[in-house]
């Protein structure tokens, strides 16, 4: 770890990580800040939501949601933070090396006296902080606006704690998964089709998963791994789900320090 | 010691070409011209010794360390000037040159200052307000702040104004004066005669000569164009005439030899026109495949 680039970097992603935080506390704000109206008719939206095609529920993460209960709701609502995270994380690891060699300031960095392993990790913890500044605000403002919005109902703390813990490794995911696949690529040229081609595409995939009754598909996508409904249902993770994303965690960084320090980094002509 | 050892260096790309068995060897203190053509390998070999990309084969050392084993450790005394120069756009020039410095073990803040003095550059401007000339002067303060023992400068000149070129090669020849050595890349081949000891001429990959400069303008050829009236081109058909051409009543050759000779039969005859320059870069390589 090298302070310096590390400075450099968490510079360069603050702008993006506060607009980012305060996108995902507004989500949370405006699903949470519902729920008192939504409860009031909870019997009859359940019931009504029985009369929908599952495909339907499926296709916005509702299926075997309980809207009646305060964290039957708040799973549903999380979903959508999710997806943000998601892409956030995604959109980090795809740019973290090739945002250099795109703009072609990788000559500078690597000519200076580190080594590329110090160079990424620095990239990595800067990244990762970015990520757990946006973690907090999900925190904060989860626990925040549940109780603000709670009025006279209770809920368990320990599957709302779960769920929250489950964001670290939901974003480590996507931050390093995006970067192995960018280093597996020459060049990016965009960094946002990519970020929202596995942030949206792996929700896309767990949708279609439970829509098809596949269950090949959830081995692949943390949204299976980390299925709101279920931790809040269960009051547990699904253990091996949730090692096949450790798994790909720690595949992704020993690929990607094994290919970054093997990497031709790109000149401009 | 020498700065410099590249040993067999090839790179290809894929199965494009970079540079094929590269060796050569740059003296401590020396100032070392390479030269060639735009895509001849110039750049693949000073980014192989930067370890910016891997060999395909062969190695490298500098300053008797291997290059990519030894890399970061090397770079604490190598200093570095892109062709192509680009840095964080949205940070000011002053903050790039202090994140520049923070890298090495000395304190440059003195060093980075009457650099940029010299090269009147502004500090509070933002990197993307910066005109290409500008952005290369950045190039040169970083490149240089540190105190390098060892300089590589990639097609240096390219974007200065001449005010701005004579002031940088002066800035150099101090460097070299107090014991840098330079390592000097450029197609263009006066600045590397004005500047150089030796000279490695690389041409679609592979080093074709190296040599001192000396011996290379003395085998220099001149471009002699002579236009007179009725003029036969069997005029000129002497020993170290090559290429003689005529079009026009326009005579054109090249020459290599004591220039006095040709002088003398030109001074024989009636010319309207007379012009005697260098061959371009490109013209001197046709002769070295000739």
């Amino acid at each position: 770890m090298r302070m310096n680039i590390f400075q450099q970097e968490f510079k360069m992603h603050l702008r993006s990580v506060i607009t980012w935080s305060v996108s995902v506390a507004a989500l949370i704000f405006v699903f949470v800040s519902l729920f008192s109206s939504f409860a009031q008719d909870a019997a009859l939206l359940n019931e009504a939501m029985a009369k929908f095609p599952k495909e339907l529920l499926t296709a916005f993460g509702m299926n075997g949601v309980d809207l009646s209960t305060l964290l039957g709701y708040f799973s549903f609502a999380f979903l959508f933070a999710q997806i943000c995270l998601a892409i956030q994380a995604a959109n980090y690891g795809f740019s973290l090396v090739s945002i250099e060699e795109r703009e072609w300031t990788a000559d500078f960095l690597l000519a200076k006296p580190v080594g590329r392993a110090q160079i990424l990790t620095s990239k990595l913890l800067a990244a990762l902080s970015g990520l757990t500044i946006t973690n907090m605000v999900v925190w904060i403002s989860s626990f925040g606006f549940i109780n603000l919005f709670k009025g006279d109902r209770t809920y368990e703390t320990k599957p709302l704690l779960l769920l929250l813990l489950s964001i670290v490794v939901f974003q480590l995911f996507f931050l390093t998964v995006g970067l192995a696949v960018s280093l597996l690529l020459k060049r990016i040229r965009s960094v946002t089709p990519y970020a929202m081609a596995l942030g949206f595409g792996m929700y896309v995939l767990s949708v279609f998963g439970d829509m098809l009754g596949e269950s090949t598909l959830e081995k692949i996508t943390p949204f299976k791994h980390f299925d709101p409904n279920y931790i809040i249902q269960h009051g547990a993770y699904d253990l091996p789900l949730v090692m096949i994303s450790v798994a790909a965690i720690i595949i992704s960084l020993v690929g990607s320090y094994w290919l970054y320090t093997r990497r031709d980094i790109p000149s401009v002509t | 010691m020498s700065a410099i050892e590249a040993n067999h260096l090839t790179k290809y790309y894929g199965k494009a070409r970079g540079i094929i068995d590269v060796s050569f060897h740059v003296d401590e203190k020396e100032i070392f011209g390479f030269i060639g053509p735009n895509g001849a390998g110039k750049s693949t070999t000073i980014r192989l010794l930067l370890s910016l990309i891997y060999p395909t084969s062969g190695s490298a050392t500098i300053f008797g360390k291997d290059c990519i084993k030894y890399g970061p450790e090397l770079r604490q005394e190598i200093g570095y000037l892109p062709s192509d120069v680009f840095y964080y756009e949205r940070m000011k020039v002053i903050d790039l040159l202090k994140y520049s410095a923070s890298f090495y073990k000395q304190d440059s803040t003195q060093r980075m200052h009457e650099l940029a003095e010299l090269m009147e550059l502004e500090l509070n401007r933002r990197i993307e307000d910066l005109s290409y000339g500008n952005k290369k002067k950045v190039g040169i303060v970083q490149g240089l702040l540190h105190q390098p023992k060892l300089l590589f400068l990639d097609e240096p000149t390219a974007g200065l104004d001449p005010l701005m070129q004579r002031k940088f090669f002066q800035l150099i020849r101090e460097e070299n004066q107090r014991g840098v050595t330079v390592f000097f890349s450029s197609h263009i081949l006066g600045e590397v005669q004005k500047m150089c000891n030796r000279v490695g001429i690389i041409k679609e990959g592979r080093i074709i000569e190296i040599a001192d400069i000396r011996t290379l303008q003395q085998n220099n050829y001149k471009k002699v164009r002579v236009a007179a009236n009725g003029l036969d081109a069997t005029y000129f058909d002497i020993p170290g005439v090559t290429n003689l051409e005529h079009s026009n009543g326009v005579v054109h050759f090249f020459y290599k030899g004591d220039i006095n000779t040709v002088m003398r039969k030109i001074s024989e005859i009636t010319v309207s026109d007379v012009t005697v320059e260098e061959p371009t870069l490109e013209e001197i390589f046709m002769h070295y495949y000739e």
